[in-house]
């Protein structure tokens, strides 16, 4: 049988490369210890980017779902993460809510906005969606600014870090932390929604919608899942934001951060979870590592993205491992 | 009894008739074949059953539920299952997983069930599995069940499509050209398992299909639709020997029918 490719999963080529649970726990540990030092290694500034990073894995993982998966062109994902902030910035400045208590509304409320938005323009073609997705981002954007509750232009600022069983979260190494935990949560999620009826689903649509109706998907409803999926991650990523920073503003949610967080889903390869987090993590860490090269950094990282792009256009990681 | 009835089906595309007043029906627990010249709009029909396209006037129904208005999803959910006339399987998905999607319409687990790999979430992975497993067997392929499905032979990807179509469990199967493409020992196994799938699994059988040797051989009623015009229907015999399906047949192609 080794003259038929095998599909390629959402783990890409490691599950071929780690295939007994051995070498998979082995491959689990060696991530969560250098996840648990890392702070020690790289100091209080890389502690910050690396926390920066794990947001955007987690945003990414969540993008992924509704383009790498489902296949929707999304230009508009910052919304949903601005949803996720400015609930967490306003009901708990506002009324005082506790964060574990604005967390699921901010959860709900994005849900909420997936389904307004998703439900009429989920029957178009992937192109309009695109456009619809893109005045989202930009509609959310610019209530931000304009109104009274959500601070206006300068944001809201004092928000407070939550506590957690009497643990206050609140500095930095604090949460990177929390960010690790929400990553991987990000990753189990996403692994086994991969592999259900739902994640299905997702792959049967993408690659032929009338196929998938006549064996009985409703097209509309399971894009649909894909969009709310997507809100979920977002939301969360940007309660949490809001409570890490501790201030917010329209800037931080802007078309520019939809736009690198769709770069990391298409620069790691769509669909597949390691390629997804490396995505994010070279969209964070490129521009900081090149550094040095001062005012050219953003030409170089241009660069490379424009040869990965060139060389890769599945995206950087492997679909599956050459033996 | 019929299981499926169409009466007086009309579809036009921008001004052009494709279907004109169209009565049409299948009795329960027949091989029904439908044919007529390329063009006939054999296939606009099947997509108007399984509600792809939506006709202007008349009814459809199965088995007295109209499904003139539904969905293909919704059509599928009722009891039609179909194939496609150019094989259209999941690209870079496994034959597996090709035929665990007809199961779809018939399980619920949703996002949920999936984070938390709920109990009753991984006994439905199971069964969708199971069943995906016996179609497949059912066709004839009982190996390279985790193959990308698109790399499979031609004729294997044929069997693959109707296991797929039976994983929807449907009381109406439309298949939509079975055998083109198909060598002649590929032929034999075809008929072999459409009467197979008639028999055992009680499922009605409703084809289009231009070899019309097959259809002779198979069908144990044949309609003939020329122009969008219902013209002739009946057994495979009494065709064989009506002048206006002749006629129809040797004004477009001459050697179409051997007769």
């Amino acid at each position: 049988m080794a003259q038929f490719p095998e599909r390629p999963s959402a783990w890409g080529g490691l599950a071929t490369l780690l295939d007994t649970p051995q070498k998979r726990y082995a491959a689990i540990a060696v991530i969560l210890v250098a996840m648990a030092v890392a702070p020690y290694i790289f100091g209080s500034y890389g502690t910050v980017i690396l926390t920066n990073a794990l947001l955007y894995v987690l945003l990414a993982l969540g993008l992924n779902i509704v383009v790498g998966y489902a296949g929707l062109l999304d230009l508009g994902f910052a919304a949903f993460f601005a949803v996720g902030a400015y609930t967490v910035g306003i009901t708990t400045l506002h009324f005082g809510l506790n964060f574990w208590l604005a967390l699921p509304l901010a959860v709900l409320l994005a849900i909420v906005a997936g389904v307004v938005i998703g439900a009429p323009t989920l029957r178009l073609r992937s192109d309009y969606l695109a456009i619809v997705t893109l005045g989202f981002g930009e509609i959310v954007r610019i209530t931000a600014r304009n109104l009274r509750e959500t601070g206006g232009a300068s944001g809201l600022i004092g928000i407070d870090s939550p506590w957690l069983f009497g643990w206050h979260i609140r500095t930095p190494l604090d949460f990177y932390y929390v960010f690790c935990v929400l990553a991987i949560i990000g990753v189990i999620a996403s692994v086994r929604l991969a592999n259900s009826r739902l994640g299905r689903a997702w792959l049967y649509v993408r690659h032929d919608e009338d196929a998938a109706e006549a064996m009985g998907i409703n097209r509309v409803k399971v894009k649909l899942a894909a969009y709310v999926v997507g809100a979920i991650y977002g939301s969360i990523g940007g309660a949490f934001f809001a409570a890490n920073l501790g201030a917010i503003s329209p800037e931080s949610f802007s078309f520019r951060q939809s736009v690198l967080i769709l770069m990391a889903v298409i620069l790691g390869g769509m669909g597949k979870i390691p390629g997804v987090i490396l995505g994010a993590f070279i969209v964070i860490l490129a521009p900081e590592l090149l550094r040095d090269f001062g005012d050219l950094r953003l030409l170089i990282f241009a660069v490379g993205l424009l040869l990965i792009m060139l060389f890769r256009p599945s995206g950087i990681w492997p679909a599956r491992s050459k033996r | 009894m019929s299981l499926l009835d169409l009466k007086g089906v009309s579809l036009s595309f921008a001004g052009s008739k494709v279907l004109d007043a169209v009565d049409f029906s299948v009795p329960a627990g027949r091989i029904v074949s439908l044919i007529g010249p390329n063009g006939a709009g054999k296939t606009s029909l099947f997509n108007c059953i399984t509600g792809f396209y939506k006709p202007q006037q008349g009814s459809i129904s199965l088995d007295g539920t109209e499904t003139l208005r539904m969905k293909p999803h919704q059509v599928t959910q009722l009891g039609i299952a179909r194939t496609f006339q150019n094989v259209r399987l999941f690209r870079e998905m496994t034959v597996l997983e090709n035929v665990m999607s007809g199961q779809h319409s018939r399980t619920r687990a949703g996002i949920i069930d999936a984070i938390l790999r709920l109990p009753s979430q991984r006994r439905e992975e199971a069964e969708i599995r199971r069943i995906a497993e016996e179609c497949l067997s059912f066709v004839g392929i009982t190996e390279g069940w985790e193959r990308e499905a698109t790399t499979l032979p031609y004729g294997w990807q044929r069997r693959v499509e109707i296991a797929r179509a039976l994983a929807t469990t449907p009381r109406l199967l439309l298949l939509d050209e079975p055998a083109a493409g198909l060598t002649s020992g590929e032929k034999e196994e075809l008929i072999e398992l459409i009467r197979r799938i008639r028999n055992e699994r009680d499922i009605c059988i409703l084809l289009i299909e231009h070899d019309t040797g097959l259809v002779m051989r198979l069908s144990e009623r044949v309609s003939v639709l020329d122009h969008g015009v219902m013209i002739a229907e009946g057994t495979p015999k009494e065709i064989q020997s009506n002048q206006q399906v002749i006629e129809a047949y040797l004004g477009v192609e001459e050697d179409a029918l051997d007769l």
